[in-house]
């Protein structure tokens, strides 16, 4: 039986470039208007997952990620670093799910791999920094959960120990496989592309992506099946719709502001020394200091 | 309606966690605004004690599981003591502190019991919602209100059909307030077995480094927060000097923790502490939404930076256009010749 790690990852918009469209009227995310990447803290579990196949001879890594079409961008990433085989998690019918709804659909997705030793996702996606999706997809699987990793001790085909980091120290524990972690960024970034991958996985393409090639690529796929990645439909899950999207996301976005600063009344001083000794002094006397 | 729960994170040194009693505070008066009960629920070893720490803040209801297993924090015993509870009792609303413990056990429970959990929540209220389409409204839900999308929106969340509803809320949000000092609650001892299965216990903690609780800004009365425009580290020391003198702390911007001039533990804002000191002095800080989530509650505000046109000099009380390298020494000679 092959030892199966299952990472977990996003693509994220890159919140450190948001523009004046990025929301949409419902609330939602308008993703093409943003720079997509590959969420920081998935590549930090990446890395953790591409380690224990370095120490489990023929495990293997496979990246699940939900989301829409350009997704497998990611998944090519994961890919050119080490990860064997992807899946695609997307369907219009996932549109607006909140992370109890994501989780039910990973976990779905994820189950189709069992029988897998272990999940591992990021701690937290940087477009809702809600934590909450490695949890509640571990809840869902029934699985146990170490979060917070930052190191992996050791690992066999029984058991793992990892090192976690906690607000005021470190925790090492010790759980049983299947187990679910969830990664911090303080643990070890990701390896870079390596180039050989680069140029083994460089075609590697979702069927959507496949059918907007001018070249066919029927016969390559056929020499090459690790080129596929697969998609998965609500349909390919066999997911309840009603668990989906909005309408099974129990949190509903009421309202959203654009954050808009309140002028306040300043006075604004010089760095002369006479406009310095009077606010000091004024500091002083008012006891707001001394 | 039923009641408002706070789970109450037990410190290392078996006391309830600060997170919990400022929750406990603002859960006292959204409990109060809906006019139910507080509730709050306790896991640990030894902890009887807590009902003298938590009762002051107005909690009618603690319930407490106590049982040396339950010590040191995991998650699956703690999840399925909570989820057993609240498959019970049914709350309204539940608050969860923010830290490492919280936002492990609280997406655990709200999965299991299928409801909506907002994260990282800058306030709470109670409100009214009409559903656009259909036209449906309903009375006192619970808004979540956070910023999101690396702080460049603020929203408000709510959950219409399901319950509870729950959030989490980071140390230093909400205001630590006494509700009155003789309050008196019901303590409620749950039997632990009822709840937790052997299975439960199977990630094994083999090793803790627990620190000392460090540094804490949080409680300074005056922060000097430097910024990435502080530039170099001989200027940061220039905070910890006029710190030193006016007895404040040293706070920090996340892009000056980023270039390495301050340690983590000083980082204001969305992902740092928050703080409300009486006076807050930034100094080359621009004042992103994010570091301001952090400090636009302090009472008042000095920002010294060279560009008359950064955002956080339109919530300062007081702006000094200059250079930090040259303003922060002329402030520390003033105080030496002129205070006592
Ligand atoms: C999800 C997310 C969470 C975040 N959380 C936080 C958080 O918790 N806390 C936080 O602080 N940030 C946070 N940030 C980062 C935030 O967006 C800003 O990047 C950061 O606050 C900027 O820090 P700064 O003001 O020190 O640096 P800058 O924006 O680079 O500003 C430097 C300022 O210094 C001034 N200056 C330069 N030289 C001098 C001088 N010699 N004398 C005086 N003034 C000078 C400049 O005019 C400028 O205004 C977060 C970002 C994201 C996306
Ligand atoms: N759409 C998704 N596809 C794949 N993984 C996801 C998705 N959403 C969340 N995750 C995983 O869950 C982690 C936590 O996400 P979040 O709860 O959104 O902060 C991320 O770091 C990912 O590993």
């Amino acid at each position: 039986m092959t030892f199966r790690i299952v990472v977990l990852a996003k693509q994220v918009p890159d919140t450190r470039n948001v523009g004046k469209d990025a929301m949409k009227a419902d609330g939602t995310v308008n993703r093409a208007a943003l720079p997509a990447i590959f969420n920081p803290e998935d590549l930090n579990a990446l890395e953790m997952a591409l380690r224990m196949k370095d120490s489990i001879p023929g495990a293997e890594v496979v990246v699940v990620s939900m989301g829409p079409g350009r997704a497998a961008e990611i998944i090519r990433e994961a890919m050119y670093r080490g990860a064997d085989r992807g899946f695609l998690v997307t369907d219009r019918k996932f549109a607006g799910s909140d992370t109890l709804a994501t989780s039910y659909a990973l976990s779905l997705a994820v189950k189709k791999l069992e029988p897998f030793h272990v999940l591992i996702a990021g701690r937290q996606a940087i477009d809702g920094d809600t934590a909450q999706v490695g949890p509640q997809t571990a809840e869902k699987l029934g699985l146990p959960q170490i979060t917070y990793a930052e190191e992996l001790v050791s690992i066999d085909t029984q058991k793992v120990i990892i090192r976690r980091r906690l607000e005021r120290g470190v925790e090492t524990v010790k759980a049983p496989l299947p187990v679910c972690i969830t990664v911090h960024g303080s643990a070890p970034s990701c390896r870079p592309r390596n180039a050989k991958l680069v140029m083994k996985y460089k075609h590697a393409r979702t069927t959507t992506e496949l059918q907007e090639e001018t070249r066919d690529y029927t016969e390559l796929r056929h020499e090459r099946p690790w080129l596929q990645i697969t998609e998965w439909s609500v349909e390919d899950l066999q997911a309840e719709t009603d668990k989906l999207g909005l309408a099974g996301s129990p949190t509903k976005v009421k309202k959203i502001d654009n954050v808009v600063l309140q002028h306040k009344e300043s006075k604004v001083l010089t760095a002369a020394d006479n406009d310095i000794d009077w606010l000091m002094k004024k500091l002083i006397s008012s006891h707001i200091i001394g | 309606m039923n009641n408002v729960f706070v789970y109450c994170e037990i410190t290392e040194e078996g006391h309830v966690a600060e997170v919990s009693l400022e929750l406990l505070s603002k859960g006292r008066k959204l409990a109060g605004e809906l006019g139910v009960k507080l509730e709050a629920v306790a896991i640990g070893s030894g902890i009887e004690k807590v009902s003298q720490e938590v009762f002051p803040f107005g909690v009618d209801v603690l319930h407490l599981a106590d049982d040396p297993r339950l010590s040191p924090y995991r998650t699956l015993p703690h999840a399925s003591i909570i989820i057993g509870l609240f498959k019970e009792e049914q709350p309204e609303i539940v608050l969860f502190g923010a830290t490492s413990i919280g936002r492990d056990l609280a997406p655990r429970v709200a999965s299991a019991l299928r409801c909506g959990l907002t994260a990282d929540c800058t306030a709470l209220e109670i409100g009214d919602h009409t559903e656009p389409k259909t036209g449906k409204t309903y009375k006192n839900l619970l808004y979540q209100i956070r910023p999101a999308f690396g702080g460049n929106i603020i929203a408000t969340i709510i959950n219409p059909d399901t319950r509870p509803q729950m959030a989490t809320v980071r140390e230093g949000v909400m205001k630590k307030e006494i509700h009155s000092a003789n309050h008196k609650g019901k303590v409620k001892n749950l039997d632990v077995s009822k709840y937790v299965k052997e299975s439960d216990f199977v990630v094994e903690i083999i090793e803790r480094h627990i620190e000392p609780q460090k540094l804490n800004i949080k409680n300074a009365q005056i922060i000097v927060a430097g910024g990435y425009g502080v530039g170099t580290p001989e200027n940061f020391k220039l905070l910890y000097e006029l710190a030193d003198v006016i007895g404040a702390q040293v706070g920090a911007s996340r892009a000056a923790v980023d270039a390495g001039l301050a340690e983590h533990e000083r980082q204001i804002g969305q992902t740092g502490v928050t703080v409300r000191p009486k006076l807050y002095i930034a100094c080359g800080i621009s004042g992103a939404v994010q570091h301001r989530a952090g400090m636009d509650q302090s009472a008042q505000i000095i920002s010294i930076n060279k560009d008359p046109n950064a955002p956080i000099n339109q919530i300062a009380d007081y702006v000094i256009i200059g250079d930090v390298a040259e303003v922060l020494p002329k402030m520390i000679k003033y105080y030496k010749q002129n205070s006592k």
